[in-house]
């Protein structure tokens, strides 16, 4: 396997972030909660780490505030990606691998949660949960964002149920679950890891956008409560930028480093996708000024029929809701 | 001799209503014990789907399928198991045929669960391997990767033979392989016959190559089973007009060599 620039460029920063979220609180070493200065502090006022961004609404560290908010961002991230990928993941290998009417079944229910606006659950789901820590918004996002994953695995699935060593494990008297883990899932684990990591992508924006409407963890800080405290206490107003531009940053960088490194993921299985130094220029036969480019033909093209590319218009297609499917 | 599988208006239809394929459109033949049967018929004309019916693969539409004296139609999963001691298969596709993540060593094993002695089976594993001309310690730690399209064949094959089924089926077994190694596996089926007494179906498109190995022909043309009796009759005095053509396109050598053949 041969990673691209682009890869390492991604993983780069995908590492960045979480020596930021989970080293970083210990270095700065300052508590989010305890106020070291007062409304708006500028950066650089006191001496240490902990006032590089000065203060926010409440005299807090807002250095402290963010490491310790990305590690908040992460954590959710994780557990509701862990749980949608899961969700998703059984669903769509028993529909694509059983096919028939279970098939029909479970894809009409994944269509059906897919119809309902899952930003609506999330906001109905949090206001009704008596309390919010991470752990329960992470389930609330979790259990909304699992169709996706559900449909793009049961397409793997489906062209993987009609190769010949589903056959022969059968006759080799391999049970359903046997042959679901050992036969059907090695063969897509590529795209569930990126599937995976777009879906923990995913969730962390969810996070902050139901954190900036007031619905975050009650308990604890995250980058969505950051931008909200910022917008509720007038930062924009009074020019303290420090206040809002760093968790904007963090976010952006968060989900841009993800979605890069899935980007990337998808050229490495996906050979058609690759570009850059493996093309060739072969003149096309209507004349010598057209140029034709041709791919290096690499590992097994047949294997696969093209699934990366399937999987990521499933992806592109839920976040612009309708548009390409290929 | 008894039949060994009995097939009565066997039938098997995809979808529904305008949109029906049906790919086999009722076989009814037998398989006596410890011949070999070949199946020949064009791309398309339901042999495969014939097999797959007899495998118990696929559920049948209409029609009976008796094995051994036991109506074989409809099994459950424990049924099938059992089944599946007594029948076993080899297919056309040694790339797509074996699982890539698995070692000889894991295919052959999630064989050897349904043979009950542990002793038994490892035994009937080198065995199997031995039939094939491998030897167990070579081949157990290869992925298939590491074998040529010819090994993998021969491993599917010994998989097959490590149930000692009474019918072994051979789905275009031969299609993918060199001419060379075409000639090798089916002198193995031929042997299993002569040896083991087993019962072969040889799926074929390829009359020439079932001439060479059976004793009874089935022809399937769009579903319908055309013509069947003994090779000879088949061969050399054709009733339907599609067998006639299939022997007409048989590819012949033409000139001094040819002559020397024929």
């Amino acid at each position: 396997m041969r990673f691209s620039g682009r890869f390492y460029f991604g993983a780069t920063l995908v590492i960045l972030v979480l020596l930021v979220g989970f080293i970083g609180p210990f270095i700065v070493g300052v508590d989010p909660n305890a106020s070291i200065g007062g409304l708006y502090d500028k950066p650089g006022t006191g001496p240490g780490m902990q006032w590089w961004l000065g203060t926010d609404n409440e005299g807090q560290s807002v250095m402290s505030n963010l490491v310790y908010g990305t590690r908040t961002s992460l954590l959710v991230g994780l557990i509701a990606g862990i749980i949608a990928s899961s969700i998703g993941l059984v669903i769509g290998l028993i529909a694509g691998y059983a096919g028939g009417m279970l098939e029909e079944i479970l894809m009409g229910l994944t269509n059906i949660v897919l119809a309902i606006p899952s930003i609506v659950i999330v906001i109905l789901l949090s206001v009704s949960l008596p309390r919010r820590d991470i752990f329960t918004l992470a389930l609330v996002i979790g259990i909304t964002a699992w169709p996706w994953t559900a449909r793009a695995v049961r397409a793997q699935a489906t062209s993987v149920r009609t190769r010949e060593h589903i056959e022969v494990a059968k006759m080799s008297g391999a049970k359903f679950w046997s042959i679901l883990a050992w036969d059907v899932l090695p063969y897509l684990l590529s795209y569930v890891v990126m599937a995976f990591v777009l879906q923990v992508a995913s969730a962390i924006l969810t996070e902050s956008s139901l954190s900036m409407l007031g619905l975050g963890p009650s308990n604890i800080v995250s980058i969505g409560m950051m931008l909200n405290w910022a917008l509720a206490w007038g930062s924009i107003r009074v020019g303290a930028w420090w206040a809002f531009i760093p968790p904007t940053v963090m976010l952006t960088l968060i989900a841009f480093s993800l979605y890069l490194v899935q980007s990337s993921l998808d050229e490495v299985f996906n050979p058609r996708l690759r570009r850059g130094k493996k093309r060739k220029l072969v003149p096309a036969a209507s004349g010598g000024a057209a140029t034709a480019e041709i791919d290096e033909p690499e590992g097994e093209p047949g294997a696969s029929v093209g699934p990366a590319a399937l999987m990521s218009a499933t992806v592109a297609e839920g976040k612009d809701s309708g548009g390409t499917t290929q | 001799m008894a039949a060994l599988l009995k097939a009565n208006n066997i039938q098997k239809t995809f979808g529904h209503g305008k949109n029906a394929v049906h790919a086999v459109k009722g076989a009814t033949f037998e398989l006596e014990e410890g011949t070999i049967t070949a199946v020949v018929g064009e791309s398309g004309s339901g042999k495969s789907t014939l097999a797959r019916l007899v495998l118990g693969l696929l559920p049948s539409t209409g029609g009976t399928l008796e094995f051994d004296g036991r109506d074989v139609t409809k099994l459950s999963f424990m049924e099938s198991q059992r089944y599946w001691r007594d029948v076993q298969a080899v297919f056309q596709d040694p790339f797509s045929a074996f699982n890539q993540f698995f070692t000889v060593q894991r295919l052959l094993g999630r064989s050897m669960k349904l043979i009950e002695d542990k002793k038994e089976a490892t035994e009937r594993m080198h065995e199997a391997l031995g039939h094939v001309g491998f030897e167990a310690s070579d081949v157990l730690k290869k992925h298939p990767h590491e074998l040529s399209g010819g090994q993998r064949q021969r491993i599917m094959i010994a998989r097959a033979l490590m149930m000692r089924p009474k019918l072994l089926l051979a789905d275009e077994a031969t299609s993918m392989l060199d001419a060379s190694l075409r000639v090798n596996v089916l002198n193995v089926l031929r042997d299993l016959r002569d040896n083991l007494g087993t019962t072969v179906m040889i799926i074929t498109h390829d009359i020439g190559q079932a001439c060479y190995v059976a004793e009874q022909m089935l022809v399937m043309e769009k579903g319908d089973m055309v013509e069947q009796g003994s090779s000879k009759e088949v061969v050399f005095n054709p009733q339907h007009t599609y067998t006639k053509q299939l022997l007409a396109d048989v590819p012949k050598l033409h000139g001094e060599l040819g002559e020397m053949v024929h």
